[in-house]
């Protein structure tokens, strides 16, 4: 990709160091958002895509941590940056939105106060001039009635309204890249279907890159120029969003599509994914689908596939050859 | 059609506010009818009454006003052991299936509980060998008969869930949103499910969702709830194909198709409101919310919630 590039991930590894042994979360994930750009991260529970979030925002909890790779935002390496430098980009260069907005934000300060503190934590203004601040990215994030919003605490909000206080709060930085971590799994459809016109929206208008994470095929073709499919730590599949949705590749993804139940057909059955996700602990030999794959081989079984380029940026990591498809 | 299994005449749930002289009107006089050997979705947005209703139906929650009929009997105002023999032919299979197994009993006596309850087996080896059979039934492994809940994915926990349900034979379950906290593709291992024990036990499901996709899925008619009251009710591929109830349409448009080409489509206004809380009694605020205003129909916002259009209706068909 020649495009200006927020964010470039390099064979990033991050482990959760059991007592079991390592689990690794990610496994050598590559990826790259272009600037103003909406990147999609698609996966089951499980599959790291989540981890991956954690490990370029720095807050990967103990026992897991990063144990190779390079982040670099707009060419400055994240990885192994110190927590104190790390602090500094978090919530102005880089910010996270999370799923469930009530646990999200402090239930005993008021929501302004709370948008407010990112401000004043970044840059050097009075809390006079960081209140208007508030209230102005407020209105840009359709909150109405932002002077009155100001003073609510968050229980005295619905959830459409807590999850655009949480935008806010990692927008009015204004930062190069913001991660949201399944933003509308808790949400309404109508209310999802607000949230999502509004990033998509912010995106346009900032040039603010965006890397959504969610395991609903719709929100990804609703929103995403580019798809990373990840299974058990691994990209499985990446591809702009059209092509994947057209020639989906990789037997998981395949299943992944043909589970959504879709509104203009009518089906006796839904067709599934046999079995669960692998336990990370003990990953199968070869590759890690091989497990509940139509097609799976001996090949499969035992050796890992590699992710190869099939033309014009659609990468896969499956063995079956493009003419069995 | 066949025969009425439950019905609701007036159902009213009221819940008090804490401190103030008002109260939530959770469910405001809903004339609902379950038949035998159908499922019937129950849709809408959080908030508006859909998990009350189904609470309230099988007298979980008591209700305000109004009453409620299986098989044509009164079970409104029933007690105790009056109660009983319909209460084990209404069984609920819940959202969570992280909260709704005690996490310190294991499954064989998670499953065991209703037998146990209703005193079914003679023995406690016949009550081991009847869960065995639930347990292959929702394809649990038999090995799994004494691990606790925490060692489950979220699929099988549903499936121990829906397990529990089935154990007495009921004639009902009331699922609430059964299979919102699952992944794509153990979601439809779950829907497929439900929908064979359907065909094999001629269970009658009061489908409780948010998700319209999951709704056409499983559904033989769906009820429309908003703010308390049912604003449209039909046949699923008449109200999917021809939506009548504007608020119908707007949640239909809401949902985010997995096909990227319709992405230049117009969606679904997005004004940043959220739905109205039912808490004043204004019969006009039914009608005329700030959402359904915008799409204007005059023909229909005049006409009453609670009836819905010619053709449509359950009493019609």
């Amino acid at each position: 990709m020649n495009e200006q590039l927020t964010l470039s991930i390099e064979h990033l590894r991050s482990s959760f160091f059991t007592l079991r042994g390592e689990v690794k979360a990610v496994n050598d994930v590559s990826l790259a958002v272009p600037k103003g750009k909406i990147v999609g991260i698609v996966g089951e529970s499980g599959c790291g895509k989540s981890m991956t979030a954690k490990s370029i925002i720095g807050i990967l909890k103990y026992p897991g941590r990063v144990v190779g790779g390079s982040i670099r935002l707009d060419g400055q390496e994240l990885a192994g940056l110190s927590d104190r430098a790390m602090r500094q980009i978090r919530g102005r260069d880089i910010s996270m939105i999370f799923q469930e907005p009530m646990t999200s934000l402090n239930p005993v300060v008021k929501v302004g106060k709370q948008v407010q503190e990112a401000v004043l934590l970044h840059r050097s203004i009075t809390s006079a001039e960081a209140r208007q601040e508030v209230l102005k990215i407020f209105r840009t994030v359709g909150i109405s009635e932002p002077e009155k919003r100001y003073d609510s605490y968050p229980f005295q909000l619905s959830g459409g309204l807590r999850q655009r206080v949480m935008i806010a709060m990692a927008m009015i930085c204004r930062p190069k890249l913001l991660i949201a971590d399944e933003p509308t799994t808790a949400l309404d459809v109508t209310i999802e279907a607000q949230i999502l016109k509004l990033m998509k929206d912010l995106s346009r208008n900032t040039g603010m890159s965006i890397i959504l994470i969610t395991h609903n095929l719709g929100v990804i073709a609703e929103l995403c120029d580019f798809v990373y499919v990840m299974y058990a730590g691994k990209i499985v599949e990446q591809a702009d969003t059209i092509t994947l949705f057209d020639h989906p590749l990789h037997p998981y993804m395949q299943g992944l599509m043909a589970s959504v139940i879709r509104l203009d057909r009518d089906v006796e059955r839904l067709q599934t994914i046999p079995g669960v996700v692998p336990n990370l602990l003990h990953l199968p030999a070869g590759c890690a689908f091989s497990n509940r794959c139509p097609y799976a081989s001996d090949e499969c079984r035992t050796q890992p596939p590699v992710l190869h380029d099939v033309g014009s940026g659609h990468l896969v990591r499956c063995f079956r050859g493009e003419d069995d498809k | 059609m066949s025969e009425i299994l439950l019905e609701a005449k007036g159902l009213v749930k009221e819940f008090p506010v804490k401190g103030r002289h008002k109260v939530v009107h959770a469910v405001s006089g809903v004339d609902i009818t379950l038949y035998q050997g159908e499922s019937l979705a129950l849709v809408g947005e959080s908030g508006c009454g859909k998990s009350t209703m189904g609470r309230a139906l099988i007298r979980l929650l008591p209700a305000t006003a109004g009453r409620v009929y299986y098989k044509g009997t009164d079970i409104t105002n029933l007690k105790g052991e009056d109660f009983a023999p319909y209460r084990r032919q209404m069984q609920m299979v819940f959202q969570d299936p992280y909260a709704s197994l005690n996490p310190r009993m294991k499954v064989r006596d998670i499953i065991a509980e209703p037998l146990v309850t209703y005193r079914v087996c003679p023995t406690p080896e016949a009550t081991t060998q009847r869960v065995l059979e639930l347990m292959a039934e929702v394809g649990v492994q038999r090995e799994f008969l004494d691990r606790y809940p925490h060692q489950f994915s979220g699929g099988q926990r549903q499936r121990i869930g829906i397990a529990r349900a089935i154990a007495l034979r009921p004639e009902l379950i009331i699922c609430d949103e059964p299979v919102s906290a699952l992944d794509v593709s153990v979601q439809s291992q779950v829907l497929n499910l439900l929908k064979d024990l359907q065909k094999e036990r001629g269970l009658t499901y009061l489908f409780i969702s948010h998700d319209l996709s999951v709704v056409k899925f499983i559904s033989h008619r769906v009820a429309v709830m908003f703010l308390g009251k049912l604003c449209e009710v039909g046949k699923t591929s008449e109200l999917f194909a021809h939506p009548l109830h504007p608020y119908t349409r707007f949640l239909l448009d809401a949902i985010p198709k997995a096909d990227p080409h319709r992405r230049e489509e117009e969606k679904a206004p997005s004004d940043g409101r959220s739905p109205p809380v039912p808490s004043t009694r204004h019969p006009a605020a039914v009608f005329t919310p700030a959402v359904l205003t915008r799409r204007s129909d005059a023909r229909r916002r005049n006409q009453s919630c609670n009836k819905p259009a010619t053709g449509k209706s359950p009493a019609t068909e």
